[in-house]
């Protein structure tokens, strides 16, 4: 017999079932699967934006709020020139076509290596109850972009800020049907906690997350 | 050596004892707070039980279920019965794709395994990527927290660790000892041509693993190297993502006190057409090794833990002999269940009693495990299988024959309370005590005033 048998049947014996499944077994996965129902929600209060920028900001996460799309060459260029970090980044291709140069940014459309030092990205959505960006990969949307480099500046539009988890899962199943590879929930730059419990931002991952909303 | 022993070294460790203070403060606090943020936290926990017994309730559909998702997205799903069959698969596959160096962020069911040791016999380098577990491989020690692993090491041990094996001035400031790290390994991220990691959550509906993390490494294991291994327990099964949702509101704020971790990442088979990044190849390892035995019965309800550690931050005994004492995997109260069903009760004799039984490792659990209650079963069990020391069998059944006696129980107190009163100084204590030495040889014993409560109570009532 299989491993896979001999687990699978040690279970069915030890709570006392026959061996073969009943039909009634199947369908009950079945049909909890179809409803999928949600756990009891906390309250976040009606704000579903100002919630939001909190939870980030508490996350250390850092957040500059735009009037419109083509701000964005400006207010990267102001980050970066505020933080002393050359600007020069990789991004997604959703913002290649942005005038970077009339900004003095040397942006490169590609996929990140080891080396990059800043990363621009999207995100699918973000999560007010958290204060987390929600990021999905696919051949426009590389993971890697907001992991390699050791700034991570994420662009994020009001309008897709959701209450909970459960609602970015639903805006998931919407738009998507089938999960992406990697489904990535960002909240804040890496850190860690290891040595003597003394958080240090940075560890494998961006030093620095900043959010552009739009 | 046996917990007893071990312990009594590490009461005496006074690096050791300042290293544990800081877990009280940081997890305990953490978890406090975090949880006071949830206004409905009762109805959470609740849930999050219930989550986990539906799942183990139909523990064989739900992976079936698994199983059918995570293959129809081009992930290979394998079965171990025992810790060797998951060394031996994990060795198949490296083999298969001509694996030289492997990179792993932390997973506890591959300490179980020694997973380690078995890729390096083989001619595998292997790489441990959170920080923790990192300097526990540069120190060649295990882990002594499910969650904080290097939690008894201070910072000038690992100074002194970095400076010797990395051949680098010794730096002492903690975020230049993590960028070193940092610095050391990301060509190892680079470079390495397999991943392994473990799984908090696989999530049937969508045949997804989850990881949660905080460094940022769990994401580069998953996402850099050409092959993915995912290693985790079968009881890791949950329904839905719904249901994830709601496990994650509690996780994080008993693991380490945050209301979320950095990181949460869902994988779902491996890279797809287009995709410039994700393995080309994702396996799955479903993982036994001793975890059909807690199914059925009331010790199932022990397979909805998701090592939190919550139970051990809590423990008195924990934080005072941290988690090296209890000798295996899994310290804290979950260790002093689960090791000895995973290795056998014979191999783990004292664990079942290295807890006060105070309570609080169940007050803390998020799934509302019942830890105090499954320890005394095992206390029970260890009794019937004779695994008791024979003095204390000895010492019960003899008591037990008085008992139920009580023309005679009654005239042995008698005698012996007066034998001790003799045998006390003036000032009415007991400097050592025949048999009692576990007691007098750190404290003097009270001695009784010479009457028992029997003969106080029968004269009152006259
Ligand atoms: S037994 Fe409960 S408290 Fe302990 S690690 Fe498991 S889930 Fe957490």
């Amino acid at each position: 017999m299989s491993a896979r048998a001999n687990i699978l049947s040690r279970i069915r014996t030890r709570q006392g079932k026959a061996v073969t499944v009943r039909a009634a077994e199947r369908e009950g996965v079945a049909q909890y699967l179809a409803e999928h129902p949600q756990g009891p929600r906390p309250q976040t209060g009606d704000d579903a934006l100002a919630r939001f920028r909190e939870r980030a900001l508490g996350l250390a996460t850092t957040i500059d709020e735009l009037r419109s799309p083509e701000e964005l060459p400006a207010a990267v260029a102001r980050y970066l020139r505020g933080l002393g970090l050359a600007p020069v980044a990789v991004c997604w291709p959703e913002f290649a076509a942005l005038d970077w140069q009339g900004q003095g940014v040397s942006m490169d459309s590609r996929a990140a290596r080891g080396d990059d030092l800043i990363g621009i990205t999207g995100a699918f959505c973000a999560i007010a109850e958290t204060g987390t960006l929600m990021m999905c990969s696919g051949p426009d949307t590389p993971p890697a972009a907001s992991l390699l480099p050791e700034t991570h500046i994420a662009v994020l539009r009001r309008e897709r800020i959701v209450v909970g988890m459960e609602d970015a899962w639903a805006l998931l199943r919407g738009e998507h049907g089938v999960l992406p590879r990697a489904v990535n929930f960002i909240s804040g730059p890496s850190r860690t906690a290891d040595i003597e419990q003394t958080v240090t931002l940075g560890a494998h991952g961006p030093y620095r997350v900043h959010i552009l909303l739009v | 050596m046996h917990f007893k022993a071990r312990a009594g070294a590490k009461l005496a460790d006074v690096r050791l004892q300042t290293a544990l203070k800081k877990l009280q403060g940081n997890f305990v606090k953490g978890r406090a707070d975090r949880i006071a943020e949830l206004d409905n936290f009762p109805d959470i926990r609740d849930a999050a039980a219930a989550i986990r017994d539906r799942a183990l309730e139909n523990l064989d559909v739900w992976l079936d279920t698994f199983e059918r998702n995570a293959t129809a997205r081009g992930t290979v799903v394998h079965w171990a019965e025992t810790h060797e069959d998951v060394n031996r698969i994990v060795r198949e596959i490296a083999a298969r794709h001509g694996v030289r160096k492997v990179i792993k962020s932390k997973s506890m069911v591959t300490e179980e395994c020694g997973l380690n040791d078995a890729l390096e016999s083989a001619g595998l380098e292997v790489v441990e990527t959170d920080l923790g577990e990192y300097i526990l491989q540069l120190a060649k020690e295990p882990p002594s927290h499910i969650v904080a692993p290097v939690v008894h090491k201070t910072r000038d041990e690992v100074s002194d660790l970095f400076a010797e094996k990395h051949n680098a001035p010794r730096l002492t400031d903690i975020p230049a000892l993590c960028r070193e790290a940092r610095e050391k390994l990301r060509p190892h991220f680079l470079t390495a041509e397999m991943g392994v990691s473990g799984a908090n959550f696989l999530i049937a509906e969508t045949g997804s693993t989850l990881i949660v993390t905080n460094e940022g490494n769990g994401r580069m294991v998953t996402t850099l190297p050409k092959v993915h291994v995912a290693i985790t327990g079968i009881e890791k099964v949950v329904p839905t993502l719904e249901d994830v949702s709601t496990l994650l509101r509690l996780l994080p704020r008993h693991g380490t006190g945050q209301s979320i971790t950095n990181y949460i990442s869902v994988t779902t088979g491996p890279k797809r057409e287009g995709d410039s990044d994700g393995p080309e190849h994702f396996h799955v390892i479903l993982v036994d090794a001793g975890r059909t035995q807690l199914i059925g019965g009331e010790m199932q309800q022990m397979l909805r833990c998701i090592r939190c550690g919550a139970c051990m931050n809590h423990c008195p005994v924990y934080q005072s002999v941290g988690g090296h004492a209890y000798g295996w995997v899994y310290p804290g109260p979950m260790g002093s269940i689960l090791t000895p069903t995973y290795i056998g009760l014979e191999n783990a004799r004292d664990l079942p009693n290295a807890a006060t039984l105070c309570g609080q490792c169940e007050v803390a659990c998020p799934v509302k495990i019942p830890l105090p209650e499954l320890l005394r079963k095992l206390r029970e069990r260890q009794f019937e299988q004779g695994l008791k020391p024979w003095h204390e069998v000895a010492a019960l059944r003899l008591w037990g024959w008085l008992a139920q006696r009580p023309a005679l129980y009654g005239l042995a107190t008698r005698i012996k309370v007066r034998a001790l009163k003799a045998m006390a100084n003036p000032q009415g204590m007991i400097r050592s005590l025949p048999f009692g030495g576990g007691w007098t040889d750190r404290r003097d014993f009270p001695a009784p005033e010479g009457k028992t409560f029997r003969e106080l109570y029968g004269k009152s009532k006259a």
